[in-house]
């Protein structure tokens, strides 16, 4: 691919290099937006775009003020403590009863299969809007629209297809022989699944549970619906800072979502390759 | 062995049949594993099964003029609303009834604003007769002091109304979602200027169009590119299609927001290398453009991963034969490459297409008028000016479509087969 044989012709090189050159914008298109906004996060002005001083690269252009707004505003502040409080209780409770139906799911004969599956998936194939209208009619009418574990089951139920396609996704490769082994040696079901099993799925649940925590981390639609104002998280907090007077105070929230997304991405990859390699699949 | 085989079943070790034994195991195993799943079944009933099946069972459900005028709703009933003649007295006397134990409870109000959905007018109707309700005189008819109230009471129009949205159950809200009128002689459209939904519709289908298009213009070459380098480049590259869809929904829709605007990034470029003149900054946000665009972006992820997959499993060597055998490049590519690759096509597109038929964020923060999304519509109905009958008809209208989908994509790529990260 990057070396041309030597017969090409003089079209197929200009090809080529077209190609490798729409491709270039193409990832250039994808990545642009977010790396912009880091820059322009440090802007020492009150402005969207880069100042002269900016680009000059002079201390004077930039600064950490939006950072300070963000760290010193008891809005934004209540708002992220929100989120904290909300998206690991959230994954907590898809995890649990994801990992535990994936394995359930995994058996080789399970009445309904299809119909199962189907409900489990159905949170993430339903369109945000229509869940979140469904969850403040049923909500309201028992009673835990605009609480705090109103929003938490709501988010919970919203991350568990992820639980279950990567933890299904694991288990496919499940040599099944492990467990009547274990059982063999007098192991209870309990103790097998901790010690055989667990620890051989671990990177789908951790992966399942990743994806749970962005879900929720991420989610404003059902969140605006199922929540009240003592509810705002993040997300929805930036919503309205967008619709409302857009303040640069959002870039530095970005900015910050973007070092948590590069985490998350990193801690997913190696996970990746640590399953690869026990697979034997690739030599990492 | 040799008389086990010669007289009767086979046995277990206990003694039993060995095909009872052997389905008894089967059964213990089915039940042990409907048992790991119940839990979680219970828990997606009720938090997300139930809280849907409410919302399409409020899309056809009508019981509150029935509720709150009981005795209206009955002498109503042998009305002739065609006959073009006002109700008789009896149904005036049962409405003064109703209205008597409705201001009571206060709900009186209530059955106005559900019938200015179909009426305009009704609220306040309903709200200024039953400030005066109990001063009725028995010596005069209640025909003639209701007339004496308001004029609407005389009106055909306000009875064939109540008569209609009478019943328990109604396909009243449907009709208004696909921009018609419940007339006396059947199903009439709405004039021009009010067609709102059917022309948002329409908006949100082409635009999700445009956006799936858009995503596979750009998403194929990107995808065949990362399907033919060498691995240790690929998953290279792959981070910059991972990053933006790890990065929240928000974050992208303000980056747009910001570098679209007009005294934003790409404008002040595009004025810099003196493409446009500075006053003459390009309106790209808060319009059709805006939507398109940052949409594109955030789901283009989601087209080249499954097209991705696809492609790494389609053997280089069959482009050689194909060349060798005297086809030109683009030959090879038409005839060979892409007919195995639109599977990829298929499940990216299906994708692609469900999730953006359903957005709201970006379309209510990038989107402006022009760019609204039918759950725009929903979001309004269901918060800011409630009509939770009419949201959840366009909502079932809007799950009818993207189901029918997910039946497409299912058959397509199978949902089993659906692969994240």
């Amino acid at each position: 691919m990057s070396k041309l044989p030597p017969y090409t012709t003089t079209g197929q090189r200009v090809w080529h290099y077209t190609f490798l050159t729409i491709c270039g914008f193409i990832f250039f298109f994808l990545i642009f937006p977010i790396m912009v906004i880091v820059p322009l996060s440090f802007n020492a002005q009150d402005f969207f775009t880069f100042t002269p001083e900016m680009l000059a690269f002079k201390a004077e252009g930039y600064s950490l003020k939006h950072y300070e707004d963000f760290f010193g505003d008891a809005d934004w502040q209540r708002a992220m403590w929100m989120s904290i409080k909300i998206a690991p209780v959230a994954t907590i409770l898809a995890v649990t009863f994801g990992t535990l139906a994936a394995v359930g799911l995994s058996q080789s004969h399970v009445p309904f299969r299809g119909v199962i599956m189907a409900i489990l998936i159905s949170p993430m194939i339903v369109p945000l809007i229509i869940s979140a209208m469904g969850m403040y009619f049923f909500y309201s009418k028992i009673g835990i629209q605009g609480t705090y574990w109103g929003v938490v089951l709501a988010h919970a139920v919203l991350g568990i297809p992820f639980v279950i396609i990567t933890v299904t996704a694991t288990l496919v490769g499940f040599d099944h022989s492990l467990t009547r082994a274990s059982a063999n040696m007098g192991a209870g079901p309990v103790r097998t699944f901790f010690k055989v099993q667990m620890p051989l799925i671990l990177p789908g649940v951790i992966s399942g549970g990743l994806f749970a925590f962005i879900t929720s981390f991420d989610e404003v639609v059902v969140t605006k619906f199922v929540g009240s104002a003592a509810q705002t998280t993040l997300p929805w907090r930036m919503f309205t800072g967008l619709r409302e007077q857009i303040s640069p105070t959002i870039l530095a929230v970005a900015t910050l979502l973007v070092v948590i997304s590069i985490c998350l991405l990193t801690t997913l990859e190696l996970l990746r390759r640590r399953s690869e390699r026990l697979r034997g699949m690739s030599p990492g | 062995m040799s008389d086990a085989t010669t007289t009767g079943p086979v046995l277990a070790a206990d003694g039993t049949p060995l095909k009872k034994s052997l389905s008894k195991a089967l059964r213990r195993q089915k039940i042990r594993a409907l048992m790991l799943i119940a839990p979680l079944l219970l828990f997606v009933t009720v938090t997300f099964i139930l809280p849907i099946g409410d919302m399409l069972f409020r899309s056809v459900e009508n019981e509150i003029v029935s509720n709150i005028l009981p005795r209206t709703v009955v002498e109503l009933d042998s009305w002739d609303s065609t006959s073009g003649d006002l109700p008789d007295e009896a149904v005036y006397a049962a409405l003064a009834a109703d209205l008597l134990i409705a201001v009571e409870n206060r709900t009186h109000i209530k059955v106005g604003i559900r019938l200015n959905y179909e009426l305009s007018g009704m609220t306040s109707l309903f709200k200024k007769t039953g400030r005066v309700v109990d001063d009725f005189d028995p010596d005069l008819t209640f025909a003639e002091q209701f007339i004496d109230i308001r004029d609407d009471w005389g009106e055909v129009e306000t009875w064939q109304t109540i008569q209609m949205y009478s019943s328990v159950y109604t396909n009243g809200y449907f009709v208004s979602a696909i921009d018609m009128r419940k007339g006396p002689d059947g199903l009439e459209r709405l004039p021009d200027g009010q067609r709102v939904y059917i022309t948002s519709m329409i908006r949100t289908l082409v635009m999700t169009l445009a956006i799936t298009l858009l995503c596979l213009i750009i998403g194929y070459p990107v995808a065949w590119l990362l399907a033919n380098l060498p691995m240790a480049k690929a998953n290279l590259l792959m981070i910059l299609v991972l990053l933006p869809f790890w990065t929240s929904l928000l974050v992208r829709t303000s980056a747009w927001k910001v570098l679209l605007q007009k005294q934003g990034v790409i404008n002040d470029v595009l004025v810099w290398i003196g493409i446009i003149s500075d006053d003459s900054r390009l309106a790209m946000i808060n319009n059709q453009a805006g939507t398109i665009i940052t949409m594109t972006h955030i789901l283009l992820p989601f087209m080249i991963l499954p097209l991705y997959s696809v492609m790494k499993g389609i053997p280089p060597t069959y482009l050689r034969a194909a060349k060798s055998l005297g086809a030109t490049n683009w030959t090879a590519f038409w005839r060979v490459y892409f007919p195995q690759s639109v599977p990829g096509i298929g499940a990216g597109a299906i994708l692609v297409f469900i999730l953006s038929v359903g957005y709201y964020i970006t379309p209510e923060l990038v989107g402006g008028p022009s760019g609204k999304f039918l759950s725009n519509w929903i979001a309004e109905f269901v918060l800011a000016r409630p009509n939770w009958g009419l949201a959840a008809a366009l909502g079932a209208i809007l799950l009818g479509l993207v189901m029918f989908l997910y039946v497409l994509y299912d058959k397509i790529v199978g949902i089993d087969n659906v692969k994240l990260g």
